[in-house]
């Protein structure tokens, strides 16, 4: 169990997603979660270890460190990335649903079911409308929501965004105020600052997403209210485009899969 | 052997559990199994090296962190997903039964196999209230061991051979006692998702017999 199981959960999501949403969650797996796994995970490796407080006083160094360090930046990164993630269920949870009531309705012999067999059931790619237009707007709300709550915990515990190469520490058992020696303290400045533009770049994809779907649910009502025939050309034409994004972001993630095997 | 297994077993059991129980799969999955692998396992990684007491004694130390924690909170978090996810081999056992049993009569004995009624009924009501059993112990568990859900940062050790009452201090507590929170709300999500499920249950399949009944005898 690792972040490949994840991987294969969201990668079943992409192919219900919308473009900027497979262009999000390419930022996702490989400029954070493989970033993380590959890079960060080894600067912060020995963090504690060669955190030294200049004393002999036993105790005095794990205090300061506790202090200083109440939760590792590793580890609000870790939860970061699975809550980030989470929302992309609450959308593959409902094409499950939706797929299971279409396969109900083909067992029962429905009429009104136009598939010919499971499988085409099973390779249905649903569009993002009606019930699933809400769910899926839901899960881009929750993910800028847990994004910005992250970077801003980030910010208020470490008071910015910079790693300090020496911390001073009076907290009991040490005698006096000691100097406490931050290892790696540039490498780490700069991951973090990494990290965090490139949540950033995820709030903005994410918003960009957003106000994508509330204009094209907009158009749509508009012309429903306006022109109410089917347009067969134009669905036509849609139905191409999302192929070809599906083909573009199947590269991709084989790309992805590569690297992290 | 490792968590994957764990993984490919709770995925086979997936398919014949109702909508919430999915839901409880995907947060055992995400929130206490991803969770241990990629955060909880390194913050506790060298919690015996880290654990530090201000005397010299030979011995003192090994003592006093064996006597502050019998069972590392690691290693029984691991044991709680474990056996919290273990019921459910309850259900894919009686179901593979059912499946060996219609091959070896060779006819259809059941409408569907994976279908929850009947004995399945049974044996997938009993899985839950084991689920909630194990997770209310494992709780409990926790909380009698170590006082609470608090990790301090000092703890004030005298057993022998410590020649007298020595400060040892616990590494990264704070760290520590904020995934351990996090693993008690998660298990009581679990808890809740449980009994959600149990209630949907009983109240569906009562309802199903009364009607029968009631159709029954107005015929």
């Amino acid at each position: 169990m690792d972040w490949g199981s994840l991987h294969t959960i969201l990668g079943g999501v992409n192919k219900h997603s919308t473009s900027i949403g497979k262009i999000w969650l390419t930022v996702l797996f490989i400029f954070r979660i493989m970033i993380l796994v590959v890079a960060a995970e080894r600067v912060w490796g020995d963090e504690q270890d060669d955190f030294i407080c200049n004393t002999l006083q036993p105790g005095c160094k794990n205090v300061c460190y506790d202090h200083f360090f109440p939760i590792s930046h590793i580890r609000l990164w870790a939860l970061q990335l699975i809550f980030v993630s989470t929302p992309a269920l609450l959308v593959a949870m409902h094409v499950a649903y939706r797929r299971h009531e279409k396969k109900r309705q083909f067992r029962k012999g429905d009429k009104k079911c136009e598939y010919k067999d499971i499988e085409e059931i099973r390779s249905q790619r649903f569009r993002i409308e009606g019930s699933l237009w809400w769910t899926y707007t839901s899960s881009i709300f929750f993910r800028i929501v847990f994004e910005a709550v992250f970077m801003y915990a980030f910010y208020f515990m470490y008071d910015g965004f910079r790693m300090p190469r020496l911390m001073k520490c009076n907290a009991w058992p040490c005698p006096n105020t000691v100097d406490c020696f931050v290892s790696r303290p540039t490498e780490k400045t700069v991951f973090t600052i990494f990290m965090i533009a490139v949540s950033s770049i995820c709030i903005l994809l994410n918003v960009a997403e957003l106000c994508y779907l509330l204009t094209k649910f907009f158009l749509r009502r508009s012309k429903k209210a306006g022109n109410p025939k089917h347009h067969p050309n134009h669905e036509n034409k849609e139905t191409k485009q999302n192929e070809m994004n599906e083909l573009i972001s199947d590269s991709c993630q084989n790309t992805v899969i590569g690297f992290t095997s | 052997m490792s968590w994957a297994s764990l993984r490919d077993l709770l995925s086979g059991v997936n398919k014949y559990s109702t909508g919430i129980g999915r839901i409880w799969v995907a947060v055992v999955f995400l929130f206490r199994l991803l969770v241990y692998v990629a955060a909880a396992e390194n913050i506790w990684k060298y919690e015996r090296e880290d654990f530090e007491c201000n005397i010299k004694q030979p011995g003192c130390e090994n003592v006093c962190f064996d006597h502050f924690f019998p069972v590392s909170h690691i290693r029984l978090w691991a044991l709680q997903i474990i056996m919290v996810s273990t019921p459910s081999l309850l259900v894919v056992f009686h179901i593979a039964y059912r499946e060996n049993r219609e091959k070896h009569h060779n006819r259809k004995l059941y409408k569907s196999p994976g279908g929850i009624d009947g004995g399945l009924l049974c044996t997938y009501l009993i899985s839950l209230i084991l689920k909630i059993g194990f997770e209310i112990v494992f709780l409990v568990l926790f909380y009698k061991l170590y006082n609470g859900f608090k990790i301090p940062r000092l703890v004030k050790c005298d057993r022998r051979p410590c020649p007298n009452t020595v400060d040892c201090y616990i590494s990264k507590p704070t760290e520590k006692m904020i995934f351990l929170y996090f693993l008690v709300a998660t298990s009581c999500l679990c808890i809740v998702l449980n009994l959600s499920e149990l209630s949907y249950l009983v109240c569906k399949y009562s309802m199903k017999c009364y009607l029968k009944r009631y159709i029954k005898k107005h015929q």
